[in-house]
């Protein structure tokens, strides 16, 4: 396998067999991720236009400093827990795929186990990163008069600073932020959700014995690219909402 | 079907160096994104001053995005075994993905352009920046709504 693999590397496919040496069940996925990964783009680039075109966006800093349990100003701290986390279920993933290359269905149900943890983990992140946001109150001068705002698709307390009353008091800042952070996270976690699904899915077949009866775990090494694209594109939201 | 599956060798030693090259990149992919966070917290940092370079704020982030672009490469190449795979494969999927570049810098300057065409009234008059001058009128407590 692996001297004909070497051979077909430099030479134009001639028919009989797979034209990339994957299966049509792999190739599929790799092309599905490709047009998801174009769906994501495209919600991003149209984020990052809209910000180049105003004059005045939120600071990144001080929207996402809070950090549960802790009144503490910590920038960055929860969303890098929740990249080490997914970054954590990526490698459990590639470590079930590779039990799976060596037909040991225990190793394959252990690491697809804390693959779904990880999954939850980050899920449950993100559920009390929302519902902070929305929540939150935050002192806003809207029209000569303070209100308090959350975070919201229609309401954003960011904006630039004014002095009111001896003070400096946020203004009403672009509302697109709320619709890009939760439309762009929301559709990200909506990934991760459906990937926790399919991970339980093949938890469950290779408990009943199905892929060791079928001779391969190619499933599981589809499953895992769909796990590995969903940390690929968190990587990307990360730059884009959390650190640029 | 299943002939071309197992494109990866059983063998105990490939084995090892395996797993090995997994956690090699776990390690590569931990360590670029706290060098990240640690630009980030830089730029957190300088932007407290009262005047913050804006140049070197700018760099900073350029140097988080390669790193960004670091971490997507060990993430496709080791963890979706993407490298190993054969180039015509990586070139159906790399080939459209590149069309991406000519995303970005068009509507990145599309929206930039349409920022500087808001703020001259299309070229007809100068850009001035929009500070607040003066405090806005107080208004009493019980005004409060």
């Amino acid at each position: 396998m692996q001297t004909t693999l070497a051979r077909n590397k430099s030479q134009l496919w001639s028919g009989g067999k797979s034209p990339f040496n994957v299966s049509y069940g792999k190739l599929m996925m790799w092309y599905f991720l490709m047009s998801d990964s174009f769906t994501f783009g495209a919600f991003l680039i149209s984020y990052g236009s809209i910000r180049f075109s105003l004059n005045h966006w939120v600071d990144h800093n001080y929207v996402f400093n809070e950090f549960p349990f802790t009144e503490a100003n910590l920038p960055l701290a929860f969303v890098s827990l929740m990249t080490f986390i997914l970054i954590f279920s990526s490698v459990t993933m590639v470590l079930a795929v590779h039990e799976g290359h060596k037909m040991n269905q225990k190793g394959v149900e252990k690491w697809v186990a804390l693959t779904i943890l990880g999954g939850l983990a980050f899920l449950s992140c993100q559920a009390w990163e929302w519902t902070h946001l929305i929540t939150g109150e935050h002192k806003v001068l809207v029209d000569g008069t303070i209100k308090y705002w959350g975070t919201t698709m229609s309401h954003n307390p960011w904006g630039p600073k004014v002095m009111f009353n001896g003070e400096l008091v946020a203004t009403p800042g672009p509302v697109a932020f709320g619709g890009y952070f939760f439309g762009i996270t929301g559709f990200h976690g909506f990934h991760v959700f459906t990937g926790v699904i399919i991970n339980t899915v093949m938890l469950i077949k290779t408990k009943l014995g199905h892929f060791q009866q079928r001779g391969h775990y190619e499933m599981i090494e589809k499953a895992g690219l769909y796990w590995h694209f969903v940390d690929l594109v968190w990587v990307f939201v990360f730059l884009c909402f959390y650190l640029i | 079907m299943s002939a071309v599956t197992t494109t990866h060798a059983i063998d105990s030693d490939h084995n090892k160096a395996h797993v090995k090259r997994i956690w090699k990149a776990f390690w590569v992919l931990l360590i670029l994104t706290i060098l990240e966070l640690g630009l980030g917290l830089t730029i957190y940092n300088i932007d407290l001053n009262p005047n913050p370079s804006e140049s070197l704020v700018l760099g900073l982030k350029g140097i988080i995005c390669i790193l960004t672009l670091a971490k997507a490469f060990y993430i496709i190449s080791i963890f979706m075994h993407l490298g190993d795979e054969i180039r015509n494969l990586v070139m159906s999927l790399a080939i459209p993905a590149l069309s991406f570049i000519w995303f970005i810098f068009a509507f990145i300057y599309d929206g930039n352009s349409f920022k500087n065409l808001r703020n001259t009234d299309a070229g007809s008059r100068k850009y001035i920046e929009k500070v607040q001058q003066h405090p806005v009128p107080a208004i009493k407590e019980g005004e409060k709504n």
